[in-house]
């Protein structure tokens, strides 16, 4: 168990938890549905470009899709089969729009393609950690899905000291990392250890909110006799998970704004991407799978599954035994930052860690939106130090540069403001829609200057190919009368 | 509302805690009510008769501001912050005042100081005390006219009859009430007339009745005591914060102190600014009111020191034995500016909004 | 009386004349404004707006003949600039849900004649003589021109799809204020 001295976060919420509808089932394995639907962008970054060729047989682990560019992820194959088509699918988005996917028809061997060879991570050189985690296409799979690797590689940008793991899990109704580390804790501290080794920081501490006993009886006895690892126990409260909030409730050092962690020497890496980084490194396996919880009051047993990448959710909810009554609200993760599921055809990708079906008292988000009573109630559960209402109140005049002033782009979309608003007023989606309005405003901005360069880019070479001609012209002209002069002569010459 | 589900996309989050306007409105009266019965028993039919008028004339006001604006009626008037006005208007009148002191206050809250705004939520100014100084300005000897108590259960009692005649004013009350000053209003008069604050004084003034408000002064904020469980109910209900009304008495006890010492035979003690007049509804209930003040932790403590610092400067210096009415609204219209300037320091940037800066770890 | 009267009669005669020297020589000269605003327009002498080239269009608006929202290509962004700059204010918000298009050509009815590209005012059309031309989607204004030039009516506009990656949160629901 930990003793570190612990640090207060400012704001925050105590959400009811309802992680018992799952916390007890254990991890179970989801059969292969008929097709898998992988898409091309399951991570923050650049879409990763397929290689496979339709009509193509691949084996579970073969590389199907590369990564592009230094922020990217590579794609693999979840199972043994043919891909059937390369094209554009329902993503796992609150838009439901279709996104570039891979689709895969399992042959039912689940025959493994051949793997690289094992590393011995406490032999090896560090950055070839790295290196295999890149491979190996895993990400941050708490939710951001950022490529782990590339922060493995911080260590050469900044002096780390401590290796932060993020098992606080301070979603409701999830409990997928908390099963994890239930039932995998040697494996998750051995994965601990590896990125630590990868960063060269010498203390690693594994975060778990106090609401998960279990889980942190579990990793204090994996880690008994390890002196680079201390299991720490958190305050339950909303939103310990967020990376920044979990480092100053650590270090009691904030991150500075619109940076990152390691700036203050710690990196944050989640239970199950530790998991993942030892499945690469010592066993060479790739991310094709994810611990899934499926739960909500509106569920038929709720439970956590490990999900091969592409399988459609609603194959998912089929084998649980569909719904028990008509959800209120159906959810891709947990029910603060979660989105909600627009098609129940989107695939479970390498970010997605619930499927929530909510009903009942706990879907109560449909209440009439009413006016904003100032009560201050959003200033004080903000972890961030802003100030909710004033920001949607200038973006509900559709002031952004005012939203912006008033640290819009420091928000990180926890959802504590709405979740205690007595006006129901849907803070987060203002500053959704506000963020998505700048990027468009700069995209616009973008080809507005683009446009104009193509522009006077034309009318340069326009003037040019008219100066040309002219010149052209001239020259012949020229040409044309010294001909007629010399002919002239000629013509003098013969008549002389 | 029909059963199918909302096709407009929501984003999260898709859990909400359980407080809602209504029940805001609906704590902050219950936090009222001891100090209420308390007024209504002390005062007798009278009181209750002036209290039950301001509060209809609020919801009439309130309704029919909403109708003329084409507002949903039922649902606004549900939230309870019509009545609530009402009510806090009420605590603050002189029990005894006739039907349409109240009715007009509520009238001047709702239209001119809510309604006027755009509603809930809109209001520069505090409703029920822009009510009671447009009240008090234009009505000063209906405004000041004290009693002392006339509790319903007593030798003092006053009938039912009596009380209609007395708040509905026809026929002449059958009672002798003897008009009094109420304990602010009687002390600055003596100080103004040059008597001393001393020993003598202060025992005329019965420090006992003037800590569980057996005493002249307005229908609600007599009882200290029970305007303080009130308070502390509001607080232990995450209502209100500390801030206001923490720095609003610590600024009025800090200024009080000070003067006492300085000149004793001029300034009264601490606890005669504590324990009369609008001090501590106005810390607990009336300054806190959630629209017209700021929203930030250092901008409430700002709040409220300025405004127990303009209650003493009032009731100290300036022509009214009572200031509280004047100092919230002051205060109420800096509210824009503090909130401008006072915000919470962002996480991860310095007060002045730049980002942190920790050198030794970048390479 | 009449000491007012005449002070009155004073004042006014000299902050009338002080308003009058005021107006000859703090005069903005158009023609810069005029090149000012050429310079914010996107230049590519499009003619969406109805006037002869950007330069047209800067002219009227300066001569408050035409709307800011007047261009198309530059949307919302310019019409915020411009509304800066000329030092008015509206209420932009309308304009926000315009819907931007792109040229597009159908693969079946291309003969490959080049006209359309050498019409295009940003080079968004490429191609050669007899091959199927192509747009490119990002330097297109959506003004048309090559629509207009296209012989077998090959070319025409399409809205911009919205995808993933420009995809956004719509803006909350307003309240209900009606009941």
């Amino acid at each position: 168990m930990g003793m570190m001295k612990l640090f207060r976060i400012r704001g925050g919420v105590h959400p009811q938890g309802r992680k018992s509808l799952s916390a007890g089932e254990a991890i179970r394995d989801l059969p292969l549905p008929e097709l898998l639907h992988i898409p091309l962008q399951q991570h923050i970054g650049q879409a990763a470009e397929a290689v496979v060729k339709k009509g193509e047989l691949v084996k579970k682990g073969q590389l199907i899709a590369i990564a592009q560019g230094r922020i990217s992820s590579p794609i693999h194959a979840p199972t043994s089969g043919e891909i059937v088509a390369l094209g554009r699918y329902v993503a796992p988005h609150p838009s439901a729009l279709p996104g570039r996917t891979i689709t895969l028809r399992p042959d039912g061997l689940d025959a493994w393609a051949e793997l690289p060879a094992p590393l011995d991570p406490f032999t090896c050189e560090p950055a070839a950690i790295a290196k295999r985690v890149a491979e190996c296409g895993v990400v941050g799979m708490g939710g951001a899905t950022f490529p782990s690797a590339v922060k493995l590689d911080l260590g050469q940008r900044y002096t780390l000291h401590t290796l932060i793991i993020n098992g606080a899990e301070c979603e409701p109704y999830l409990t997928c990392d908390d099963r994890l580390m239930r039932e995998q804790a040697a494996d998750v501290i051995d994965g601990v250890r590896i990125i630590s080794r990868a960063l060269g920081v010498k203390r690693a501490v594994i975060a778990v909110e106090g609401n998960k006993p279990e889980a942190i009886d579990a990793l204090t006895h994996a880690a008994q006799g390890l002196d680079d690892v201390i299991i720490q126990k958190v305050p339950a409260r909303y939103p310990m998970g967020s990376e920044k909030h979990l480092t100053q409730t650590l270090l009691g050092k904030e991150t500075p704004a619109r940076g990152l962690t390691a700036e203050i020497g710690a990196i944050v890496h989640n239970v199950a991407t530790a998991l993942a980084v030892r499945d690469a490194v010592r066993l060479g396996r790739p991310l094709i799978s994810r611990i899934v919880t499926v739960s909500g009051e509106a569920m038929h047993n709720p439970g956590n599954f490990r999900v091969a990448i592409g399988t459609p959710i609603q194959h998912l909810i089929d084998f649980v035994g569909g719904f028990k009554v008509d959800p209120e609200r159906l959810l891709l993760g947990g029910p603060m930052m979660g989105q909600p599921l627009a098609d129940l055809r989107a695939p479970i990708v390498k970010g997605t860690n619930g499927v929530l079906a909510l009903a009942g008292l706990h879907a109560q988000t449909s209440g009439q939106q009413g006016p904003c009573i100032r009560c201050a109630s959003c200033v004080d559960a903000c972890p961030c130090g802003l100030v909710p209402l004033e920001m949607a109140g200038a973006i509900r005049k559709e002031n952004m540069d005012m939203a912006t002033k008033s640290g819009l782009m420091d928000c990180i979309g926890c959802g504590s403001c709405a979740y205690v608003c007595p006006s129901n007023i849907p803070l987060v989606q203002y500053f959704n829609y506000a963020k998505g309005k700048i990027t468009q405003t700069q995209r616009a901005e973008h080809k507005q200057k683009e446009t104009k360069r193509l522009a006077e880019a034309r009318s340069e070479r326009m003037e040019r190919i008219a100066q040309a001609k002219r010149e052209a012209m001239a020259k012949r002209k020229a040409e044309q009368a010294r001909q007629k002069a010399e002919a002239v002569t000629h013509e003098d010459k013969v008549s002389a | 509302m029909n059963n199918t589900p909302p096709p407009v996309l929501v984003s999260g989050p898709f859990l909400k805690q359980s407080p809602s306007v209504s029940r805001i409105m609906a704590l902050v009266m219950i936090a009222l009510t001891p100090a209420t019965l308390f007024g209504l028993f002390q005062f007798g039919w009278p009181a209750i008769n002036l209290f039950m008028v301001t509060i209809l004339a609020a919801i009439l006001s309130e309704a029919a501001c909403l109708m003329v604006m084409n507002r949903p009626v039922r649902t606004t008037l549900g939230d309870g912050s019509a009545v609530l006005t009402g009510w806090l208007l009420a605590m603050t009148l002189p029990p005894w005042a006739p039907w349409w002191i109240g009715a007009l206050g509520s009238m001047f809250a709702i239209v001119l100081a809510k309604q006027m705004f755009g509603g809930l939520g809109q209001n520069l100014f505090n409703p029920a005390m822009v009510a009671r100084v447009v009240l008090l300005i234009s009505f000063p000897a209906e405004m000041t006219y004290f009693i002392s108590p006339h509790p319903l259960i007593g030798p003092d009692t006053i009938t039912f009859m009596d009380g209609l005649a007395i708040t509905f004013g026809y026929g002449a009350p059958a009672v002798d009430a003897v008009s009094s000053a109420s304990v602010l209003g009687y002390i600055k008069t003596e100080i103004g007339r040059g008597v001393a604050w001393t020993d003598a004084f202060k025992s005329a003034l019965d420090l006992q009745a003037l800590t569980i408000g057996t005493k002249p002064g307005s229908l609600g904020e007599t009882s200290a005591p029970l305007l303080l469980l009130g308070g502390l109910l509001l607080l232990g209900t995450r209502i209100i914060t500390w801030h206001i009304p923490a720095a609003l008495l610590g600024a009025i006890a800090l200024l009080a102190t000070l003067f006492n010492i300085i000149d004793p035979a001029r300034y009264p003690d601490l606890w005669v600014h504590l324990l009369s007049g609008a001090t501590l509804l106005g810390a607990f209930f009336i300054a806190t009111d959630l629209v017209t003040s700021p929203v930030s932790p250092l901008g409430k403590i700002v709040f409220g020191a300025g405004c127990g610092v303009l209650i003493y400067i009032i009731r100290t210096w300036a022509g009214y034995p009572e200031g509280v009415a004047f100092a919230v609204l002051l205060m109420n219209a800096a509210t824009p500016l503090i909130d401008r300037y006072l915000k919470p320091r962002i996480y991860g940037r310095t007060r002045r909004g730049k980002p942190l800066i920790y050198e030794e770890t970048s390479k | 009386m009449t000491n007012a009267v005449v002070s009155l009669a004073l004042l006014g005669l000299s902050l009338g004349i002080m308003l009058g020297f005021a107006a000859k020589y703090l005069k903005v000269e158009a023609g810069a404004l005029v090149q000012e605003i050429i310079a914010m327009m996107p230049g590519s002498q499009c003619g969406q707006c109805g006037f002869a080239g950007c330069n047209g269009a800067a002219e009227a608006l300066v001569n408050s003949q035409a709307p800011i929202t007047l261009c198309p290509p530059g949307g919302r962004v310019l019409a915020q600039a411009l509304a800066d700059k000329l030092g008015i204010s509206t209420d932009l918000s309308g304009m926000e849900d315009q819907v931007l298009k792109v040229a597009f050509v159908n693969e079946n009815l291309c003969i490959g004649c080049t006209k359309c590209f050498k019409r295009c005012p940003t080079d968004a059309l490429v191609g050669a003589n007899r091959q199927i031309h192509v747009v490119i989607k990002d330097a297109c204004t959506g003004c048309g021109k090559c629509v207009e030039v296209c012989p077998t009516e090959s070319l025409s506009l399409r809205n911009v799809p919205v995808t993933l990656e420009t995809w956004h949160w719509p803006k909350p629901q307003p309240l209900l204020l009606a009941s």
